[in-house]
């Protein structure tokens, strides 16, 4: 029998180029989530048929179930969604303000954390102890808690010169909470460069601060870009969060028409926005690792 | 000749294990020497030490008559002087082979980018590695890779260079070019303390040769004196393993 192409148990490397069946470009997600490693003709048709079976199931047996209909009316209301789409996109425009400034924040006081957690020598204790306070206590403090906190509790000082601006104070708990995690990101990338590339900065006269700036730093950002991104995504999702100060983003909108009508629809377009906007930059850090892993294995060999 | 390094009493430990037990060692100006002796004998950290890299226990370093081991020398100042090549190149991967060779000059020496450039491309064009300039390490060879790493530390202008095993990374057939700049370097009178494997290459470059054991230096002398009649036992024991090695 004539094959064209290789056989079955020709293995190929995944994400390779040079795999003649997968199309130009398609990376190698799809091959693992349709059929898992061995992606020929017939282990794909075997996994198309056997997700077109398993969800056609699971959604019959939700549309028959009782309250279905119901379920219908208040979450997926066609009209409710076209009513209320366009406003809550409207809104959306703070949420993106909100957390495009607050990641730039976070890029900077992250960075700022990392750096000194990262300072060697008995000299500099205080700092790494500072540093290494502020990451745990703003990991273990509920996002939502440290909004409430600075967004009612700054303002009620009432002292001179504080401002009372809801944004202000939502942005700044955000900033404070993501700026935890990413300086623990940095860290760890500021850590995976090699004590052998920090001797050769020093051994050419740089002093402490010049070898992290021009040798270990630059390194170590472009390896945390995709966990980086990662937690970008979680902070652009709780952003939402400032709805709690009565800030009216996104989320407030859809609460304000959801009151109105008690139609839980417009919660789901939210979520079809935020979804809109996070699988994008999800399917970008995945092609970011792919790329990287790809660039790794062809200068080892 | 005046002395570029004198050490007396050198020792170094790591945790309980004691790395160097008291090292002498006299380089004049214009020499150069080849340390020899088998792995963890102390080669290494010794130069580790001479470039301030390891703080050391006791004894003294010093330099062109500065001792660089006392209190309140300017670590930065003295390393500047020194030239260090690691066994495994460690150049910055994230930098053209321009940018490795510059980063120091322009960051330390405050040079003008146009300066800095301007030398490194004479120094890199003097080694054959003029083509190389814009490329990252990634895509030289191992032996070209060592190449600009002895010539970023050539930018410095430093008045000795340490070489640590600058060719035990290296395929064999990549070897000879390293070598052969290294010997250019001697040639022009850089002063050089060199650990090294390579017998044949010490035999030829070198002033004089120590034989580390033990983090002691057992014997030193003339290449002649060492390679065909030492003293020491050890030192003997450790010739009749490079040759059954085929090393030498």
């Amino acid at each position: 029998m004539a094959q064209s192409g290789p056989g079955p148990n020709v293995y190929f490397p995944p994400g390779g180029e040079s795999d003649p069946r997968m199309p130009p470009g398609s990376g190698d997600r799809w091959p693992k989530i349709l059929g898992g490693r061995d992606a020929n003709a017939r282990n794909v048709w075997v996994a198309v048929a056997s997700t077109v079976i398993f969800f056609g199931f699971l959604a019959i047996v939700v549309v028959r179930s009782p309250g279905w209909p119901a379920i219908k009316e208040s979450f997926f209301n066609g009209a409710e969604f076209h009513a209320s789409f366009p406003v809550i996109l409207q809104k959306f425009v703070r949420n993106i303000f909100i957390f495009c400034i607050a990641e730039v924040l976070v890029l900077i006081l992250a960075l700022f954390i990392a750096v000194l957690r990262s300072l060697p020598g008995p000299v500099f204790t205080p700092l790494r102890i500072m540093a290494a306070a502020y990451t745990d206590l703003f990991r273990g403090v509920p996002t939502i808690l440290v909004i409430f906190l600075l967004g009612y509790g700054m303002p009620a000082l009432e002292l001179q010169g504080i401002p009372d601006s809801d944004y202000l104070w939502g942005i700044l708990a955000l900033t404070l909470v993501y700026s935890a995690y990413v300086a623990e990101v940095y860290r760890a990338g500021i850590q995976s460069v090699h004590p052998s590339q920090v001797a050769a900065a020093r051994s050419l006269g740089l002093s402490r601060w010049q070898s992290m700036r021009h040798v270990v730093l630059p390194q170590a950002v472009r390896r945390v870009i995709p966990p980086l991104l990662n937690d970008f995504i979680g902070l652009q999702k709780d952003s939402a969060l400032v709805f709690v100060l009565g800030v009216v983003d996104a989320l407030g909108q859809a609460q304000i028409i959801q009151q109105g009508d008690f139609n839980f629809t417009p919660f789901v377009a939210l979520s079809l926005i935020f979804i809109a906007i996070t699988i994008p930059q999800a399917r970008f850090v995945d092609w970011l690792i792919a790329r990287d892993q790809r660039k790794r294995q062809s200068s080892a060999v | 000749m005046t002395r570029a390094v004198d050490i007396q009493g050198l020792h170094k430990s790591f945790g309980d294990l004691e790395v160097l037990k008291g090292i002498d060692l006299v380089v004049d100006s214009h020499e150069v020497i080849c340390l020899i002796g088998a792995s963890g004998s102390g080669k290494s950290t010794l130069l580790r030490c001479i470039n301030l890299l390891e703080p050391i226990d006791a004894g003294s370093i010093t330099i062109a008559g500065e001792n660089i081991t006392g209190e309140g020398v300017n670590v930065d100042a003295t390393r500047r002087k020194i030239g260090i090549v690691f066994q495994a190149f460690n150049l910055f991967p994230h930098m053209t082979v321009l940018r490795n060779v510059t980063l120091a000059p322009r960051e330390v020496l405050k040079a003008s980018k146009a300066e800095a450039e301007r030398d490194a491309m004479a120094l890199l064009e003097r080694f054959g590695l003029a083509d190389k300039a814009q490329d990252y390490p990634d895509r030289l060879s191992g032996g070209q890779q060592q190449r600009v790493a002895i010539v970023r530390a050539l930018a410095m202008q430093p008045d000795i260079m340490l070489l640590d095993e600058v060719t035990s990374a290296l395929d064999p057939v990549l070897v000879a070019e390293v070598l052969d700049q290294i010997r250019e370097l001697a040639e022009q009178g850089m002063t050089m303390i060199i650990a090294t494997h390579e017998m044949g290459f010490a035999r030829d470059v070198a002033k004089r040769v120590c034989f580390l054991h033990e983090g002691q230096i057992l014997e030193e002398g003339s290449p002649e004196q060492i390679f065909s009649e030492p003293e020491q036992e050890e030192t003997r024991v450790f010739l009749d393993r490079i040759i059954a090695a085929g090393r030498m």
